[in-house]
């Protein structure tokens, strides 16, 4: 009878610090020092609504965008999920068939990796500068833009996610696609 | 590939490395104070406020069992009634409805039994007060359960008296431990740009004009304590790899290290506790030595590339990149794999389904031995058992009594032992059977071949080894699936703490004598081998025609031109 007791006193303890208290003390923090991380990373239009978060993958058809990596949960930032299929799959291969047919990849220009290859959330915001570059020029043909102009857009926002301590070069596909759209704005 | 590889590892591991030791004193100084006055006993005397009368007396280890089985049996139930009410209840901006009663049974013995198991997706069933109050609660005490028990065993080694009081002891890990770091670790994460908002999803509509509904909620708090209680729990379905969970390389690091922090930081505190320090560092280097056998084998067979786009124009200079996030750079998967399943921890850092077939046995490994480094406080608990049948083992070899610290091992103990690590594999191997023969099984997988056993396989023992990791694709959320793992998360958490608790128990009771030169030393590479021996036939050996059947037949059915 003292352990029930004693239990449910180091319940509402617990309860009380390690739950209201501490889930308290990190929300104020977040407020006070990345409030815009803090709520999610979002980024709005100037009319002040939401496009989407920079952190958070975006499906992208049309030719005058750069595209993400597949996403086997459709970008469902709702409902995130990968694949779970095995390497070995033949739904894989079929899904990959599909994409490299869309980019009209050949031997002699093979598809990025990543490009055929969906991320465990399925909503991985990032390509690498090679997959970008690999779509520079369909993106700059319905553009209508010179391919360097392009290119240097792509080498504008490249980053290495653990500096010296990654060989990969990425970049931000939403973010990359909103400077395009900047850009013929300007114009 | 490799070097960076090699030198991800040396940072991560060694970092933690480093970490442990002031903090595995740290946590000595706080669990098992010395000295009635002064120093962390300045906290027991607000710990026995709280706790009331029961705190007042000193349990032996049948009185320790029972005080621990009541505060978890509390546990699961103000769990479950949190998960079960949640409709009801506030802090629910997305409207969150009910959840069946079979989930919510899986659900809550996978908290309660820190394994972490999830047959349900976050963002998808979970309101923000279930994730707060019911999963991110039990992520806090039920890790604390564990190093409790850690102390407890550790103090009977050492000779006391009595093991201590488990309601104190519960509130020095909570409250001591856990929680500082847990607030350090979460400022970071909140920093690095985790989400932590008490707001419902965004709604945005995107460049090309859809409606995308962004979920987030209350992350950076949860994620901290999910990593640091080997809890492994994710806020959202697909765990860390989702990027509000580890938005970053570096957060990924963090998490990395966080995964096996508190795990070493037990050897080192057992070691404090029973006074001696040198067989702690052997225990230790076996454990790591396990860690990193895997870990090389792991990277090595992830750098080959996805079989399934063989015939295909596109490029395989990259590794299998499906299931995995570019940020965390290419050898994350497979070393985060291998640290999540040395630890109870079972938090993911890509999808394991989609590891190749080699790299997915890895995890498997170090859950069939029971996960080298372990759970919070219960890996040392589990690797006492394995000491304890390595010493009789080699007792028996020489001719000589079998004794650990100056307790005679004898027959009943090592039942003890042996039965406890059996459970293990009786639990894995016969769920899996009946599983592989049953529509409860095959009617849920989500690859065929080998690969569709190897997801049941997983599924089973990830369960028993308390991790909480999966083959996701399988599909779980099913009542055989939810009751049949259920029960085994609850036994395979409970017997391995209770019967060493009994062996110590046992030891107990017997005249301790001094060590002399015919005692068998437990501090050297003698010893280090012989506990080495006995965790690979006894852990994999039980389990190495079950893998043959899953992954091993998958790699040379495929992987093998």
């Amino acid at each position: 009878m003292d352990s029930l007791l004693g239990s449910l006193r180091l319940v509402v303890v617990t309860m009380l610090i390690c739950v209201a208290g501490y889930a308290t003390v990190i929300w104020g923090i977040g407020q006070i020092l990345t409030s815009s991380t803090a709520q999610g990373s979002l980024i709005m239009a100037p009319d002040g609504k939401i496009v989407g978060s920079r952190l958070i993958a975006q499906n992208f058809t049309e030719a005058k965008y750069f595209w993400p990596r597949p996403s086997a949960v459709d970008y469902n930032a709702a409902a995130a999920g990968g694949s779970n299929k095995s390497p070995t799959s033949t739904d894989l291969t079929k899904r990959a068939e599909e994409i490299v047919s869309r980019y009209g990849a050949k031997a002699a220009n093979p598809l990025p990796p990543e490009l055929a290859a969906a991320s465990g959330a399925g909503l991985d915001p990032h390509i690498s500068v090679n997959a970008a570059m690999y779509q520079a020029k369909r993106v700059a043909e319905a553009r209508g833009l010179p391919l360097s102009q392009v290119e240097t857009i792509i080498r504008e926002s490249e980053f290495a996610p653990g500096g010296f301590l990654t060989p990969d070069r990425l970049v931000n596909v939403l973010e990359l696609n909103l400077a395009l759209d900047r850009l013929a704005a300007a114009q | 590939m490799v070097t960076y590889a090699i030198l991800f590892v040396i940072i991560i591991v060694g970092t933690t490395i480093a970490l442990s030791w002031p903090l595995g004193n740290y946590m000595k100084w706080a669990m098992d104070p010395e000295s009635a006055e002064g120093g962390a006993a300045r906290f027991t005397r607000a710990f026995r406020w709280i706790g009331g009368r029961v705190t007042r007396v000193q349990q032996d280890w049948k009185r320790y069992i029972v005080a621990m089985l009541i505060f978890n049996l509390v546990m699961f139930i103000v769990s479950y009634a949190i998960m079960a009410l949640q409709q009801y209840l506030p802090l629910n901006p997305d409207a969150r409805g009910a959840i069946s009663a079979d989930l919510i049974f899986n659900t809550a013995s996978s908290f309660t039994s820190n394994t972490n198991l999830q047959h349900y997706s976050g963002e998808v069933s979970m309101s923000y007060l279930s994730q707060l109050a019911a999963l991110m609660w039990l992520q806090f005490v039920s890790a604390a359960t564990g190093i409790a028990a850690l102390a407890a065993i550790a103090r009977g080694l050492a000779g006391r008296k009595d093991l201590g009081n488990f309601f104190v002891d519960v509130q020095r890990a909570t409250f001591l431990v856990l929680l500082p770091l847990a607030l350090v670790v979460a400022i970071l994460m909140v920093l690095g740009g985790l989400p932590m908002t008490l707001q419902g999803a965004a709604h945005a509509m995107t460049l090309e004009g859809a409606e995308q509904i962004i979920a987030r909620g209350p992350v950076a708090a949860f994620v901290a304590i999910k990593q640091l209680g080997t809890n492994g729990g994710g806020f959202f379905g697909p765990n860390s790899t989702h990027p509000f969970e580890n938005p970053t390389f570096w957060t990924n690091a963090l998490e990395m290290i966080s995964i096996i922090l508190i795990p070493m930081a037990c050897v080192w505190m057992f070691g404090r506790i029973v006074g001696r320090t040198r067989h702690a560092a052997v225990v230790f280097a076996v454990m790591l030595a396990l860690v990193l056998i895997r870990m090389a084998f792991a990277v090595g067979f992830a750098t080959a590339p996805t079989e399934a786009f063989d015939q295909l124009p596109i490029a395989q200079n990259a590794g299998n990149l499906e299931g995995k996030e570019l940020r965390f750079g290419a050898t994350s998967g497979p070393t985060w794999a291998v640290l999540t399943t040395s630890t109870s921890n079972g938090s993911v850092g890509a999808m394991h389904d989609s590891l190749n077939p080699l790299v997915g046995l890895m995890p498997m490994i170090g859950m069939w031995l029971n996960e080298d480094l372990g759970g919070v406080g219960v890996g040392m608990i589990n690797m006492f058992l394995y000491i304890v049948v390595a010493v009789f083992i080699a007792g028996m070899m020489i001719g000589r009594t079998p004794e650990y610290l100056g307790w005679r091992v004898e027959s009943r103990e090592v039942k003890f032992a042996i039965v406890a690590l059996l459970a293990h594999g009786l639990f894995i191997l016969g769920g899996t059977a009946i599983f592989a023969v049953t529509p409860w099984g095959t009617d849920t997988l989500n690859n065929v071949g080998p690969h569709g056993f190897s997801e049941m396989l997983y599924e089973f023992s990830s369960a028993s080894a308390n991790n909480g990791s999966g083959f996701e694709g399988l599909g779980d959320n099913t009542v055989p699936w939810n009751v049949s793992t259920g029960i085994v998360m609850l036994l395979a958490r409970f017997i391995p703490i209770i019967l060493p608790l009994a062996i110590v128990g046992s030891l107990m009771a017997k005249r301790r004598t001094a060590e002399s030169a015919g005692t068998l030393g437990v501090e050297d590479g003698t010893f280090a081998g012989m506990l080495l021996v006995t965790i690979v036939i006894v852990g994999a050996l039980t389990f190495f025609p079950a893998a043959t059947l899953g992954p091993v037949a998958e790699h040379f059915m495929y992987m093998v031109k």
